[in-house]
């Protein structure tokens, strides 16, 4: 027995909607429909060219566009948040998952490659122990990355700059001094903390959106100096014929001396990729033993006060810029040891594998996952690594789907996948998770 | 009874912090006595917290010196020194008038925090820590004793696992002291400590002063505006009004002070004049 029957949802949205379409056709009529042009066949005479098919275009998408947001996003009392929320799993049941998961992960992470050999044969196989090892390596970034962006709150927009070093410290290490693998891996690491550290220094007094450009500026000069420098790094054309690892002096070769004639297996090309499977594994692992024990330590403790408040850190005696620095440079670290280990996968580097979209989608990885959870990496990297190459076949399509997932995901789980802080130190063994809500970003 | 001038932990000497063309403190002096628990007393604006500031080296000072004598004999000239190398070196440790926890940690992370340096060197800069020797396990179980000593003493101790961020007001303020006791220091500074706790929690605090400064040979400098509270604990009281000292002394000789409760109750220079000239000054 309503008297004033409010307008219902659909009516007052669909009215909306015509507004914005009618204030677009009014606009587009004059600024998209029409486009002054020199004729090029009759002199140089001006005509008009009309292009009504795009202004048709664009009061349809104004209309469509307003419509679903008003449907979906801008009634709070139906907003797509809650939608989503209501169809997705409950949070609480994923923590009771999360104790089990890990484990699990890591049995199947192992087993995996004899399990797909089992299944598909070393042919059929290779395609996705391939895929494996991108995910693995992604994973390895993404916890390098979540020591600077996660724990110590540093926005970091150029790590793939620390990735670019390790693989070229390799590259130019191995083409100049005939280096191996294994004397590489350690130097990339150091050369790359030590980049760390020189960024680190000019931008520590920066932060936030300053931090973020200075970080993401830093990346682009190191690709634009990788791409430059011609008769040292080979410019555009990159570099080639990278040595491949060896296991422990035993190349992956055909014939005597190589891997299969040791062990007596028949020769293999998936040896190796099995091989490099398991060494990025590893890689990998110590990546996030190391970062799990810091976390329990002063200065793993530091890092996230710093992350919490910066001031209260320096009242308590914390040095904030040796305290930055070596996060910084411990990132860095892994992000050099990832990049040598890419370097010796593709036997061929040149600056494209380096740009932003690289540093993008590592923080995109750090992001989903939740800041500072490690096993939210894995998950986070998982979907979008593995998701990416899944949507493979949908060609231009696949970067739209993958945003809008992107965007459910961040809808319903804001704090990413993994959105509790787990204490580094507590008197009982029952202590709960903190929730992310209190846990601070970092302003830096 | 000036015992603040014989033995003076902290020494104020012609303190200037001006911004821009506003002088917030005007050379001002002061003692503050060793075991003393000090106050720093002034309405509003009178620049309190900026002399905490000063002190702990979050503002350089436009001039003047502070000097910091410690137990052990050193000299300290904070005006010279960075902020963390105060609280690490010159045993100075802080609060903040508006809190400032680690909010998304646990109460015992951040007496961790605060144990930052001693475990740092126990853990040899990390490398030996990393590597699981016997000194940093020591040195860790001993930092976790310590902050279970000062979480007892402030009543925590049963939400040690708790996030700071959702304790209420009252316990953000008791731990945000436990923390900087944390750092073991000799003059500890509390900005407006009683500030928004009820009488039963400013009562505990009153006790929690007075025990630190019975048990742990650390001066207490103070602000606070709750004269109660003032003179009831304090040895010494400083006000300050408009960045100047209006007074110095007990709390009983500034209590009588005129200037002092002129500052207070807002009253005329006239009128001051003319109690000045009552009290015979
Ligand atoms: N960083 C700053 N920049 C400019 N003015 C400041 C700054 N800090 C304090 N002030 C000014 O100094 C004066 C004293 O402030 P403060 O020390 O906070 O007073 P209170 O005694 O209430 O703690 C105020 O007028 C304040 O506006
Ligand atoms: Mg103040």
């Amino acid at each position: 027995m309503q008297a004033v029957k409010k307008p219902s949802l659909l009516e007052s949205s669909l009215k909306d909607a015509a507004g914005g379409a009618l204030v677009t056709l009014a606009l587009a009529a004059v600024m998209i429909g029409m486009k002054v042009d020199v004729a090029s066949g009759r002199g140089a005479e001006l005509f008009i060219e009309y292009r009504w098919f795009a202004v048709a275009m664009a009061v349809v998408v104004v209309f469509a566009g307003r419509l679903v947001m008003n449907l979906f996003f801008w009634r709070t009392d139906n907003s797509v948040a809650a939608a989503v929320s209501g169809l997705m799993p409950k949070s609480k049941a994923g923590s009771g998952l999360g104790a089990a998961l890990k484990p699990l992960l890591l049995i199947v992470a192992i087993a995996l490659p004899f399990a797909l050999m089992f299944w598909l044969g070393a042919r059929g196989s290779r395609q996705y122990i391939d895929l494996a090892i991108l995910v693995t390596t992604y994973v390895m970034l993404g916890w390098g990355l979540n020591i600077v962006v996660g724990l110590a709150g540093l926005l970091d927009l150029g790590y793939v700059a620390f990735y670019a070093v390790g693989a070229y410290s390799y590259a130019l290490l191995a083409q100049y001094f005939g280096f191996s693998f294994w004397i590489c891996l350690p130097l990339a690491g150091i050369l790359a903390a030590f980049w760390g550290i020189i960024l680190g220094f000019p931008v520590l007094r920066l932060r936030g959106d300053y931090l973020a450009i200075v970080t993401l500026a830093f990346g682009e000069i190191i690709r634009v100096v990788l791409l430059n420098w011609y008769e040292f790094t080979g410019g555009p054309d990159g570099i080639s014929g990278i040595p491949r690892p060896t296991f422990f002096g035993l190349e992956f070769t055909r014939g005597e001396g190589g891997f299969a004639d040791f062990f007596g297996l028949d020769y293999s090309s998936i040896h190796r990729i099995i091989f490099l499977y398991y060494l990025i594994l590893i890689m990998a692992l110590m990546t996030n033993f190391v970062t799990m024990r810091l976390r329990r330590m002063p200065i793993g403790r530091a890092w996230e006060a710093l992350r919490e408040d910066e001031i209260a850190c320096r009242s308590l005696g914390i040095n904030t810029t040796n305290t930055k620095l070596t996060a910084f440079a411990l990132g860095a670290m892994f992000g050099g040891f990832a990049g040598s280990f890419f370097a010796t996968r593709q036997g061929f580097i040149s600056p494209e594998s380096f740009t932003f979209i690289e540093s993008a989608v590592i923080l995109a990885i750090v992001v989903l996952g939740g800041l500072g959870s490690q096993i939210g990496v894995v998950i986070a990297s998982i979907f979008m690594i593995g998701g990416f190459e899944f949507f493979r076949e949908f060609e231009e399509y696949r970067m739209l789907v993958f945003g809008l997932l992107m965007v459910v995901i961040m809808v319903w789980k804001p704090r990413g996948l993994v959105s509790t802080r787990a204490p580094s130190v507590s008197l009982s063994k029952s202590a709960k998770g903190i929730s992310a809500d209190l846990v601070q970003e970092g302003h830096g | 009874m000036t015992q603040w001038n014989d033995n003076p932990v902290l020494t104020v000497e012609h303190l200037t912090m001006r911004f821009g063309g506003l002088t917030a403190i005007d050379n001002l002096s002061f003692n503050v006595g060793r075991g003393d628990i000090t106050a720093l007393i002034g309405p509003n604006g009178a620049g309190k917290t900026t002399v905490f500031n000063c002190t702990t080296g979050f503002y350089k000072p436009t001039e003047g010196r502070l000097v910091m004598r410690r137990t052990n004999g050193e000299k300290y000239l904070l005006e010279r020194m960075p902020d963390f190398k105060i609280s690490a070196h010159a045993k100075v440790a802080r609060t903040f008038q508006n809190i400032r926890l680690f909010g998304g940690m646990t109460i015992l992370e951040n007496l961790m925090v605060a144990q930052h340096n001693p475990l740092m060197v126990a853990s040899n800069w990390t490398i030996g820590g990393l590597l699981g020797l016997g000194g940093y396990r020591h040195a860790n179980v001993d930092a976790i004793e310590k902050a279970k000593y000062w979480l007892d003493k402030t009543g925590l101790i049963d939400r040690a696992d708790l996030p700071a961020a959702e304790l209420p007001y009252g316990d953000q303020r008791r731990l945000e002291i436990a923390r900087a006791m944390c750092t073991g220091p000799e003059l500890l500074c509390l900005d407006e400590p009683a500030a928004g706790l009820n009488p039963k929690e400013s009562l505990e605090l009153n006790e929690l002063l007075m025990y630190i400064r019975k048990e742990h040979d650390t001066s207490v400098l103070l602000i606070e505006h709750d004269m109660s509270v003032v003179m009831e604990i304090s040895d010494h009281v400083v006000v300050l009004d408009y960045g100047v000292k209006i007074s110095d002394g007990t709390p009983e000789e500034v209590k009588n002070d005129p200037h002092v409760i002129a500052a207070y109750l807002g009253v005329d220079d006239d009128e001051v004049d003319q109690i000045e000239e009552e009290v015979g000054l």
